[in-house]
């Protein structure tokens, strides 16, 4: 704890806060907000965050263009979004306050660099005028702060040139807000002391402009009161923050782990899922070999190559690549081979906004492919949930011989949440141990309980076989083009997949078994969409909601647990994919909600969609 | 160092495989062979499969990979591992393949349509990777799964079934574009001269990293004859052959040869100007500029013979190679990978 002193009757207890760190992309906004999560976790909080990146990777200082910005939502119940809309923003200059402000809850705090409010910076950003002296701020709480000058005083001592002590501000900045949320500075002082060792001159200047911030905040009565929110009640266990790329990589290492297998990585780089191939490639003493392929398709044939050897064969793109993928999908398929294609989804068509989310390929995942090639469809519901959405991948696709796609999207691949670190000891154990060689080999002899057919890979004496994307006679694997033989094999193929249904859990309905709504979600609506129904819940609001991890095969009670509602609402962030998958599967009046606009559902938006039908 | 892969013994298990002498028989599968007949497939089917028992490897070691077309049926017909995939695509899934299992022996099949068009792109960067997998090329400059059209090989004007008026574009030349990308072995060879194209196959099974082998291929149905003017009928006038460290010598007796003069190549008559025989090329497949294999690999008739045999053959180091050697030093430096350190790696907090 700070030595600083709190006058503890201005400390007022809340349930959550929603926080935006906005600034230029070179004012290290993602740093200081990860960490101001970071000490949140460790301060027990629930969490949820999700940076805001610019296109551009340098656009020029001041624009708009060029704003960064990190939202978090902190809170002593649970997180399931980052937050609709900031109770407070922090904004570096005006280009910063000006693309966040109409984001922010009325009577929200706005603390910002008043130093940079200079007539070049307000004309950068588009202000006629400044901002802080007219009446357009009036809604807000504007608490204006000399940051640039309290910086430059703070950090003199440090040894370090001005112009690099100036880059310090943005640990002033976090000063204010540990103070205004009842926050320890030690930790982050320590974080420092590991981090920048190697160079002391920053260190001392970053630590003096954090305790800067903070006692200026304290001492200046900048605030009059400051929050704090209690430690949530999370399940017991040990926990870490991870962005959904972070835990898909990590899935995919723990489930070749599990399986005794090399893991090869085959991929393209393509926004927002190169994240993924990073992490992969900083894991070699796991036998993770990574490839970087010269396109979409190849990194899809490594991948499928790599199965075919015995390894644990993974691609990774976004919805443009995943287009490209297709035909090689449709070989796996063929030849029933393991393979997980994550599909990390982004705004579409064609290259459309390659940073923002969209659940746009769902019916491409489903169905775009030639001929009658049924895969396995699985959906990440949270950042955490693609840790377990990968590994699960892996587990089908190797027992059952079969692609499996994992839906990401952007929203799910950049934005963090606590992730319960399970003991690796229990997780599945994936090892797949071939029958012995009997004297009749057979390529396509299925297993009687999975219909997967033998994964015997070269270098396997005795089992040499031939595959290939010519339909296979059933059992031999011969070319063949017999008529009732297709018959049988595209029906196999079509059964082997059905039956996973048996292998999945069923969908849990939260709330009650039958009513007036059921919600429907999948992917990274669920964040949303569960925060809106238990805050209906609890007004007594007759909804309840179900949320589908698996796509292909659907959850063999789905039809029996929509049958108990009135109405169905289907809540996806395209223009109704799932809802047109259920409609050709479920009778009943199944309605959808769409958001097509690159972001996510807000709970208000959600809440607005049930109470319209309730 | 191993693969980690989980290995079950067979009935007859690996020691069989390895003990018994193979033969070509071995290496012969029930799928009847679907080629037309008189096709320059046949030819090498039957030297690869003579090829194969003399390498001291274990049949189940092998892995064939092909793309799609006619030489793609390849993997069918040999009893080993194989994996006939998509159109062009043949080289990433053969990285793939020898990514997860270095130990296997991996040989890619393609056609000039399968490599030279819909998957050139794939062709270029196994062999720059130096992947250690063997590519044939079987190069029949047609199309002819699709029954006739021009190939990216074809010659410039050829009439073919979607050409009534002749090409109108320049044909892809293979052996300059493996050079190109820096391929560390590149050879050429004639389906029809069984005993050229089986010392290029050993050469090319011998060679550690990717062996690029384009092998003249006649299609008897759509562009029967293509190469008689290469001297695919064995006249010694039109075809010379490369070998390592000797002069560039060829027609009866070796009477003719070739010399060059600021990088333009010409052809000497020895029997009448004998004094040249000092200033002959003289072949060097282990240079390390592919300047000699470049200017070489352009001799083609009627100004000159064609150029049979290995053009470049290096020693560098393997992708495969090189992607093991980065995880043992990733192990050597961190450990064998912990999977309980790694999900408790950075930033962790106890919720009681």
């Amino acid at each position: 704890m700070s030595s600083a002193t709190k006058d503890e009757k201005d400390l007022i207890q809340v349930h959550h806060a929603t926080v935006r760190f906005a600034g230029d992309s070179g004012d290290g906004m993602q740093l200081v907000g990860s960490q101001f999560a970071d000490i949140s976790s460790l301060a027990g909080n629930a969490i949820r965050t999700l940076p805001d990146f610019p296109s551009e990777i340098r656009a020029p200082t001041g624009t708009l263009a060029g704003v960064s910005g990190f939202q978090l939502c902190f809170a002593d119940e649970d997180v399931t979004t980052p937050g609709d809309a900031p109770y407070v923003l922090v904004a570096m200059n005006p280009a910063a306050l000006k693309v966040n402000v109409r984001d922010i809850e009325p009577g929200g705090i706005i603390v910002v660099n008043e130093d940079e409010f200079n007539a070049k910076n307000l004309q950068k950003a588009g202000y006629a005028s400044n901002p802080l002296e007219d009446s357009s701020l009036s809604a807000f709480r504007v608490i204006p702060v000399a940051m640039t000058r309290l910086n430059d005083e703070a950090t003199r001592e440090s040894g370090l040139p001005k112009s690099q002590a100036a880059r310090c501000r943005n640990f002033f900045a976090l000063g204010l807000m540990l103070w205004l949320y009842d926050r320890p500075v030690q930790p982050l002082l320590e974080w420092l002391i590991k981090k920048f060792y190697k160079t002391p001159a920053v260190m001392a200047a970053n630590a003096a402009s954090l305790r800067a911030g903070y006692n200026y905040a304290n001492t200046a009565e900048l605030f009059r009161i400051h929050f704090h929110i209690a430690p949530a009640k999370l399940p017991k266990g040990r926990y870490r923050r991870l962005t959904g790329n972070e835990a898909a990589a990590l899935g995919c290492v723990a489930a070749a782990h599990r399986a005794a297998r090399p893991l090869v990585y085959a991929s393209y780089p393509i926004t927002p899922a190169s994240e993924i191939l990073h992490e992969l490639s900083n894991h070699k003493e796991f036998d993770v070999r990574v490839i970087q392929a010269e396109d979409e398709i190849a990194a899809c044939c490594a991948a499928i190559g790599a199965s075919f050897g015995g390894a644990i064969g993974i691609t990774g793109t976004s919805g443009p690549g995943l287009a490209l993928k297709t035909e090689a999908i449709g070989l796996a398929v063929m030849t029933e081979l393991p393979l997980v294609v994550i599909d990390v989804q982004r705004a579409g068509p064609s290259t459309g906004m390659p940073t923002k989310t969209e659940q746009a390929d769902l019916l491409m995942s489903l169905f775009g492919r030639p001929g009658e090639s049924p895969a396995v469809v699985l959906a990440a519901a949270t950042p955490a949930d693609c840790f377990h959405i990968a590994f699960e991948a892996v587990r089908l696709a190797t027992k059952y011989m079969t692609p499996v796609l994992v839906l990401s999207d952007s929203f799910l691949a950049n934005s963090a949440e606590p992730f319960a670190i399970p003991d690796p000891d229990e997780l599945p154990d994936l090892r797949i141990v071939l029958p012995p060689a009997a004297s009749g080999f057979a390529p396509y002899a299925r297993n009687p309980e999975t219909l997967a057919r033998p994964w015997a890979a070269p270098g396997t004496p005795g089992m040499e076989h031939r595959i290939g994307g010519l339909e296979k006679e059933d059992v031999t694997g011969m070319v063949t083009y017999d008529a009732a033989n297709h018959r049988k094999m595209v029906g196999l193929r079509q059964q082997k997949i059905a039956g996973i249904a048996n292998d999945i859990p069923p969908a849990q309905v939260h709330g009650p078994a039958s009513g007036k709504l059921l919600v429907v979600g999948w992917g990274s609506t669920h964040g949303a969409i569960a925060a809106a129904v238990r805050q209906l819940q609890a007004e007594g609001k007759p909804v309840s909601r179900v949320h589908l991890r698996y796509i292909n095969p659907l959850p063999r009670n789905l039809g029996e647990v929509f049958s108990g509602f009135e109405t169905i609402l289907v809540l996806e962030n395209n223009l109704g994919q799932l809802k047109t998958l259920l409609c050709s599967q479920f009778k009943g009046d199944i309605r959808a909600c769409n958001k097509v606009e690159g972001r996510p559902f807000l709970i208000r938006e959600v809440r607005a969609a049930i109470e319209e039908i309730i | 160092m191993t693969t980690g892969l989980p290995i079950t013994p067979a009935a007859d298990g690996p020691a069989a495989d390895c003990v018994r002498e193979l033969t070509r028989k071995d290496f012969q599968t029930p799928q009847e062979v679907r080629w037309c007949p008189g096709c320059g497939d046949f030819a090498i089917l039957a030297q690869v499969q003579k090829l194969l028992p003399s390498l001291g490897i274990p049949r189940s070691q092998f892995v064939f990979v092909s793309g799609i077309g006619c030489s793609s049926r390849f993997p069918y017909y040999v009893n080993t591992y194989g994996f006939h995939t998509i159109h062009g695509r043949a080289p990433a899934v053969a990285t793939g393949v020898k990514c997860a299992n270095p130990d296997l022996s991996v040989w890619v099949v393609t056609g000039d349509g399968d490599s030279l068009s819909i998957g050139t792109n794939h062709l270029i960067h196994c062999l720059r990777r130096n992947v250690d997998v063997k590519i044939l090329l079987f190069n029949n400059r047609i199309y002819g799964l699709t029954k006739g059209q021009y190939s990216p090989t074809s010659e410039f004007g050829k009439k073919t079934k979607s050409s009534p008026l002749g090409t109108i574009e320049q044909p892809i030349r293979p052996i300059q574009m493996a050079l190109a990308a820096e391929a560390t072995f590149v050879a050429r060879t004639l389906a029809s001269d069984t005993v050229h194209l089986s010392a290029t196959l050993a050469a090319a099974a011998k060679h550690r990293g990717a062996a690029f082998v384009e092998i003249l291929q006649n299609c008897r149905v759509f562009n029967d004859g293509a190469f008689d003017e290469m001297g695919s009928r064995g006249d010694v006038d039109l075809r010379i052959e490369l070998v390592h460290g000797k002069p560039l010598r060829f027609g009866v007796n070796g009477a003719k040869g070739i010399i060059q003069k600021n990088l333009e190549p010409s052809v000497v008559d020895l029997s009448s100007d004998p004094a040249s025989e000092a200033n002959l090329l003289v072949h060097d497949q282990r240079a390390s500029s592919p300047a000699l294999a470049s200017l070489l690999a352009d001799l083609e008739p009627p100004d000159f013979p064609l150029t049979i045999g290995v053009f470049r053959d290096l020693e560098r180091p393997t992708y495969d190679g090189l992607l093991q050697t980065q995880i043992a030093s990733a192990v050597a430096q961190r450990g064998q990978g912990d999977l309980r350190k790694l999900l408790n790696a950075g930033t962790t907090w106890e919720v009681d």
